[in-house]
């Protein structure tokens, strides 16, 4: 099994390979529509991001408020592609993997080869099982955005599929038998 | 005349929605677990296991099924001999999903208005359809739907010309560029005929059957397998992982039109399709 850990390293993410299984451990953030729009209008008028980028991994969830003795509520993955229109902002400026699910655009496709990225799958509609593997939960920005504030989570055993490697081979397409 | 309370009303929309959003219904529990075993493909059957464990935790911890609690559409059958006192439907509706919500430690996804977009905090207001029927009946159907599978439906006014072949191109047109996104395996419902809206609202409480439960009709329900069959044979698969289920079942409702006419407006629900009804 491979086990991705952030920061990650030019050598972690050409290895994987689309349909391979890992395991991502450690530090991810949590951010969806609202969070990756203040971003990128952070980025457009040359501010800072609340966190930098180099290396890391975005998880697009926006969880349930977590009920009590939990750390965190239900926090499945949401579709990836309403976040396309700002991926590639994100992955020149050292974002090196995304988790989510569903397929993305053409434009995220050619930024992951371009700067060497990857974007995994994990379970829609999972949410209470991935939960459990959410351990720690801190809000860094945006919290008046509610269930869409800026997070960063730490992860133990939370399973994915490569879904895009940074050569392009997409598991859609080939689900889709293209 | 028969009175029903402003309470009772709340109380009775705030545990459907409860246990809507915590407990997977028997039918759709059922075809997940005998897709799990037929699933061919190794990734497929991966995700399938994960999202039946998923069922088994959110119940036994009492958590959403799914982080997306959705938009909560509610179906009212009222009978007309009954009153309603105490208060308004709609508000004691709308009153119930802000205590479901709120007690259920569900996610709020709700926003005041289309373009300007900030969280109304309480999930509602919900979407209220409400049925006037013959005698004291008052049952409350709610389905909290996420946005992954609600943004993929679509709706097509074909020509009479295209006929039901054309409304099968399109049913399986819409799933195809649904892909992963739409959370699959499936239920797709269906709705043909009527107008624009009335196919859509078809479509909508199509979802509401059960999926063992075929349609009265002969020829519809044979064109519910044969829909079936053919977006089976697509490939997408659990999650869009690929595999051979892609839709767990598909539900189709007609209604009389027009002569000029031919609705087909086909709404997605996601593996997770939850409902609960209660009577009061």
């Amino acid at each position: 099994m491979i086990v991705l850990r952030a920061p990650l390293m030019g050598e972690d993410i050409y290895r994987l390979k689309s349909g391979d299984q890992v395991m991502v451990e450690g530090t991810v953030y949590a951010a969806r529509d609202a969070a990756h729009k203040n971003m990128v209008n952070a980025i457009e008028q040359g501010l800072s991001l609340p966190f930098d980028l180099e290396g890391q991994i975005i998880y697009y969830v926006g969880p349930c408020p977590a009920p009590p003795g939990k750390v965190i509520g239900s926090a499945g993955p949401t579709t990836s592609g309403r976040m396309d229109a700002y991926t590639p902002f994100l992955i020149e400026r050292g974002l090196k993997a995304m988790i989510g699910k569903g397929d993305r655009s053409s434009e995220v496709i050619a930024a992951m080869k371009k700067y060497g990225a990857v974007y995994l799958a994990t379970v829609g509609g999972a949410g209470a099982y991935l939960a459990e593997r959410i351990k720690k939960v801190e809000t860094i920005a945006y919290p008046e955005l509610g269930p869409e504030a800026l997070l960063k989570l730490e992860l133990r055993q939370f399973p994915c599929i490569v879904a895009i490697d940074c050569q392009g081979h997409n598991i859609y397409d080939i689900s889709k038998g293209i | 005349m028969r009175l029903v309370s402003y309470d009772e009303i709340c109380q009775g929309v705030k545990r459907a929605v409860i246990k809507a959003n915590t407990i997977l219904p028997d039918d759709i529990l059922a075809a997940l677990q005998l897709a799990a075993e037929k699933e061919s493909s190794s990734r497929g059957r991966m995700f399938l296991n994960i999202i039946l464990e998923n069922a088994a935790i959110a119940q036994k911890e009492k958590m959403a099924l799914c982080q997306d609690t959705g938009m909560l559409a509610a179906y009212i059958k009222l009978g007309q001999e009954v009153k309603i006192v105490g208060g308004s439907l709609e508000a004691a509706v709308n009153a119930g999903v802000r205590d479901g919500y709120q007690e259920g430690y569900f996610r709020k996804s709700i926003v005041n208005d289309p373009f300007i977009r900030v969280n109304t905090g309480d999930n509602t207001p919900a979407i209220i359809h409400i049925r006037m029927v013959e005698g004291e009946h008052f049952r409350i159907t709610v389905l909290p739907k996420g946005a992954g599978s609600e943004n993929m439906g679509q709706v097509a006014m074909l020509k009479p010309s295209q006929g039901i072949n054309g409304a099968k191109d399109f049913i399986v047109q819409v799933v195809e560029t649904a892909g992963a996104n739409a959370c699959p395996p499936l239920v797709v419902g269906v709705g043909i005929g009527g107008s624009m809206d009335k196919a859509a609202d078809l479509a909508k409480q199509a979802l509401m059957r059960p999926i063992n439960l075929p349609h009265s009709s002969p020829e519809i329900a044979a064109l519910e397998k044969e829909m079936l069959l053919r977006i089976n044979a697509l490939g997408i698969g659990p999650q869009g992982m690929g595999g051979d289920t892609t839709a767990l079942g598909v539900n189709i409702n007609t209604f009389p039109t027009h002569i000029a006419c031919l609705p087909v407006a086909v709404v997605l629900g996601c593996h997770c399709t939850r409902r609960c009804s209660i009577e009061l």
